[in-house]
């Protein structure tokens, strides 16, 4: 017997003047019913039937029981009937404007098949009417065909969906239902201040120079354009002996993410700080280096979580951290703010050359950056150490090691132009493989992901890598420092904001995110207080991981008078 | 490259990678220098209007991406390493490849030049024409597929496709098609999608691509098509566990590649490109005319910007050299596709009108023997 698919469907409050607990009238007109499927409305808030009286400021939230059959899409109208008096104000009422919700956006909001949530492709409110379309998955029936291909147990794994697409879900439907509220987006860490004229003329120009014979450029170099690559190395790297060849431009750090764990496979462990941004546990779980989930724990089986919280100044003990094969390190820390000292990451360091680890470095925002903390694992000096050159039967004949710091021999670094030129959009980002650095075998790591790169990967846009190089110009890397600055003077506003408010606030000095400590409390209980009171989002600490219970990620990307008002909002809200 | 310390003075033509040459019409490049407000949702609808029309084909079903060679690895992470796949024989690399990546493909077998796991659907000649025995070729998970072919330039007919359809459909296998080059098919009696075959949907994904359809070969934009009827045997829709692989370890196409994207699918935009694949499908015409007058048996370039030369008896690798040395002409040795393209050799038809003209023209000159060597071997 196959299920019955259920989905929920909130609408919009209609706003109307005029008397108060006027009666509604609930009218089930059923559509585009396929064979076999039949629609009922089960009205879930309030608990009513038809007809029923909802009073005026009542959000009207329905089930809506989908029975099997070949496809289904049912409408439900709910039809205002105003109380007689009102009918002489029919002219007077007031709608609420159209809304309806990206369908892109329902369909991520499948969340486990077992729950059987079907998507809602659209919500639209006119005409008195407000009809939510909702369409299920296809349905399993004994005539439905699967094929008899396994799905990947490795995705079976994964608890929920990414949880940036989840925080957009959640905006989105409560924009629905306050269609009216100005909600301003602290939540997901995108940028919002416009590129600079210095970059977007650059990416202008050269789109134009693909019309033109002598400007068409077909597939590029897939480690990246050397221009590019060389104004990497010389802006980030100078003097720490990494050089054009090293880096791999690409379409941004996630991307690269992924990459590296299909360079390194299933077969290795990683350990990862607690909490931290998702990517690296969720490609980690898809690539099956993980167990399953661990309910009591949150945590998957076979990741080291090395809990970072203010008792530990947000760095590990790494006296308690198991071994792992790649240890993700992230400095400036999404979601925390923390940046590494010196210290702690020769520490970091150590610890990786002891156990014989390979240290994934992500330092997406090290242009955050206020005081002397290191911008790259590469600044790091390591014990004096030199591998014999020439001797490497997996090197050409000529190559050689570098013995400048052995340093090379324990880390990747991945980094982004996301966060310091507004290309959240544009796509570009680096990934530093240094020569020196070797799997066990002793064949370089460096050769294997040139041969991901060139097999699972075709190279960023020319368009963003010329944006990318005008980036590193002198005018352009000024520009990005201005645009930086702003952000980081958001950061400050919120900082203070929270502290004045008696909060013990973390991050915001070298990071553009603020990490709220709200003890005791379930950190999607206080998003969802947020959200629901000051029509902000922001993003629960949870979702990085079980050490970020209780904590609440602010992001400072935001127009400055949305950080403002946002910020008045939570001296309303918690004053 | 050691051809040029060679033969510093000569003047190489490349004919080899099929990188696209002409440059991108303006109408395009204009609208990625001003980018379009909400390309992204705009794009998905575009591709489906403009491909998938009467396919049932929503752009709820359409994931846009860099490309699809990158489609393909993650097409692979979502499958994981415990599917069998079947690819064709020759084939594009990317298949294979990311199948040994991704841990698919067993240990590599140095007699048979093949990985033991992956199973090879021979049609590189005519004796197959160029089709895939489906009755000789075992139940595997996953079937590449790309039509028209790349090396082989053969587009599948329709009646080829819908055995294919019904061979996934009878192995409860899941296709990966890719029609990267399906803007090329002049026959219009062949497909330009696996889901113009009657249940398709249920048995395939399709990967494609802007590169040869636009010359956004390093603009990088293609897309992928998801049906929601593609279901694993539990009864999961596909589409989910790819969107979860789209969100977690992608970030999506550059805003200003899509831009563009929509420019293409534009009406002015979408002419200038058929003009400029027009373009290259005349180089094909040349190129054809000059190796059948060299006697050779010629395959392709009818469908696809690519021909697939038969030197019988041959080791590509030598007729690659041989040809670079007498003419320098870039080409690609058929032995590059896979076991089932030895004897052959890639031509591809992106280059300029006069580099065209000029490798005719060096051809002729050089081969005009040719023909009557590998005539007098068959």
């Amino acid at each position: 017997m196959s299920p019955v698919k259920v989905v929920s469907c909130s609408c919009p409050k209609p706003k109307l003047y005029g008397a108060q607990n006027r009666a509604f009238s609930i009218q089930h007109s059923a559509f585009n019913i396929e064979e076999g499927c039949k629609a009922s409305p089960v009205f879930r808030r309030p608990p009513i039937a038809s007809p029923l009286s909802v009073p005026q400021q009542q959000a009207l939230t329905f089930s809506l029981s989908l029975s099997p059959g070949k496809g289904c899409q049912s409408s439900i109208n709910l039809w205002l009937a105003p109380s007689p008096i009102l009918l002489l104000l029919l002219p007077l009422l007031s709608l609420v404007t159209p809304i309806s919700i990206s369908s892109q956006g329902a369909l991520s909001s499948f969340h486990s098949y077992s729950q059987s949530v079907a998507p809602i492709v659209a919500v639209r409110f006119k005409n008195g009417s407000i009809k939510c379309v909702a369409t299920p998955p296809a349905q399993q029936t004994t005539e439905a065909y699967t094929t008899k291909v396994s799905r990947n147990a490795n995705m079976g794994k994964l608890q929920a969906g990414y949880l940036f697409p989840e925080i957009a879900r959640r905006r989105a439907a409560h924009m629905v239902k306050y269609p009216d509220a100005k909600v301003i987006s602290l939540g997901i860490g995108d940028t919002t201040e416009p590129i600079p004229e210095v970059i977007t003329s650059a990416m202008a120009e050269r789109a134009h120079g693909l019309s033109t014979l002598g400007g068409y450029s077909g597939y590029g170099a897939e480690q990246g354009e050397k221009p590019l690559r060389a104004a990497i190395a010389s802006t980030f790297y100078e003097g720490l002996g990494i050089e054009e060849g090293d880096i791999f431009v690409s379409d941004g750090a996630k991307c690269d993410i992924a990459r590296l764990q299909m360079l390194f496979g299933s077969h290795v462990t990683m350990a990862v700080q607690d909490p931290s941004y998702p990517a690296y546990v969720d490609s980690s779980v898809i690539m099956g280096q993980t167990g399953v989930y661990q309910k009591d724990g949150e945590k998957y089986g076979k990741i080291e979580y090395m809990r970072c919280s203010p008792e530990n100044g947000f760095f590990p003990d790494l006296s308690a951290v198991g071994w792992a094969e790649i240890i993700f390190f992230c400095s400036p820390n999404n979601p925390t703010g923390a940046a590494a000292t010196r210290e702690q990451l020769t520490k970091l360091v150590q610890f990786a050359k002891e156990n014989g680890s390979i240290i994934v470095y992500d330092s997406a925002y090290a242009m955050y950056i206020s005081d002397d903390s290191p911008r790259s694992i590469f600044e790091i000096p390591g014990a004096k150490e030199v591998e014999s050159s020439g001797m490497n039967p997996w090197l050409a004949e000529g190559e050689a090691f570098s013995s400048w710091s052995p340093m090379f021999s324990v880390a990747i670094e991945t980094s982004s132009f996301s966060k310091y030129a507004g290309f959240t959009g544009v796509r570009l980002g680096w990934t530093v493989v240094p020569k020196e650095l070797l799997f066990s075998d002793g064949f370089p790591v460096a050769k294997d992901f040139n041969r991901i790169v060139c097999t699972c990967f075709n190279g960023a846009s020319n368009i963003s890598q010329a944006g990318g190089l005008a980036c590193l110009s002198p005018e352009g890397l000024k520009a990005m420092k201005q645009v930086i600055g702003f952000y980081k003077e958001n950061t400050d506003i919120i900082v203070d904001t929270f502290k004045s408010l008696g909060f013990n606030v973390y991050g915001g000095t070298n990071a553009p995110y603020v990490w709220v400590h709200f003890p005791g409390r379930s950190s999607w209980d206080v998003f969802s207080e947020i959200l629901e009171k000051t029509h902000v989002v922001t993003t629960p600490g949870s979702g990085f991981g079980p050490g970020g219970e209780g904590f609440v990620r602010v992001s400072a990307f935001g127009h400055r008078e949305n950080i403002l008002e946002a910020c008045r909002r939570f001296k309303q809200l918690y004053k | 490259m050691e051809h040029a310390n060679k033969y510093p003075h000569a003047r190489l033509i490349r004919l080899g990678v099929g990188d696209t040459t002409q440059p991108i019409p303006q109408v395009i490049s204009s609208a990625m220098a001003e980018l379009v407000e909400n390309a992204m949702q705009a794009m998905r609808k575009a591709i489906a209007e403009t491909f998938y029309k009467n396919m049932d084909i929503t752009s709820n079903e359409i994931f846009v991406s860099d490309g699809a060679q990158c489609d393909i690895s993650r097409v692979q992470m979502l499958f994981g390493s415990n599917v069998s796949v079947a690819v064709q024989d020759p084939s594009f690399p990317a298949y294979v490849d990311s199948s040994v990546i991704i841990g698919q493909a067993g240990n590599y077998d140095e007699k048979k030049c093949k990985y033991k796991k992956i199973v090879y659907m021979s049609c590189g000649s005519s004796d197959n024409n160029f089709f895939p025995d489906l009755s000789k070729v075992p139940r595997t998970d996953v079937i590449f597929f790309c039509s028209p072919n790349n090396p082989t330039g053969h587009a599948a007919s329709k009646a080829e496709l819908e055995r294919l359809v019904d061979f996934a459909r009878h192995n409860g296998s899941i296709i990966v098609y890719d029609s990267a080059y399906a803007s090329y098919i002049s026959d219009h009696s062949c497909p330009k999608s696996i889901f113009e075959v009657p249940g398709a949907k249920e048995v395939a994904i399709e990967v494609s691509s802007f590169s040869k359809l636009a010359g956004f070969t390093g603009v990088r934009l293609g897309w992928t098509v998801v049906p929601k009827e593609l279901s694993y045997s539990n009864g999961f829709p596909v589409i989910h566990d790819y969107n979860r692989i789209v969100c977690t370890c992608f970030n999506g196409a550059s805003n200003i590649a899509q831009a563009g994207g929509l420019a293409c699918l534009s009406p002015q935009g979408y002419k200038a490109l058929r003009s400029t694949i027009s373009y290259y499908m005349d180089n094909a015409k040349i190129l054809v005319d000059t190796f059948t007058s060299l006697r050779l048996n010629v395959y392709g370039g009818k469908n696809a910007p690519y021909l697939w030369v038969h030197f019988p008896g041959s080791k590509s690798w030598d007729i690659f050299n041989e040809i670079l040395d007498k003419t320098h002409i870039l080409t690609v040795p058929g032995r590059g596709f896979g076991y089932g393209g030895e004897e052959f050799i890639r031509v591809s038809a992106f280059a300029s009108r006069e580099a065209i003209f000029e490798a005719s023209a060096r051809l002729k000159k050089h081969f005009h023997d040719i023909g009557y060597r590998y005539l007098l071997r068959r």
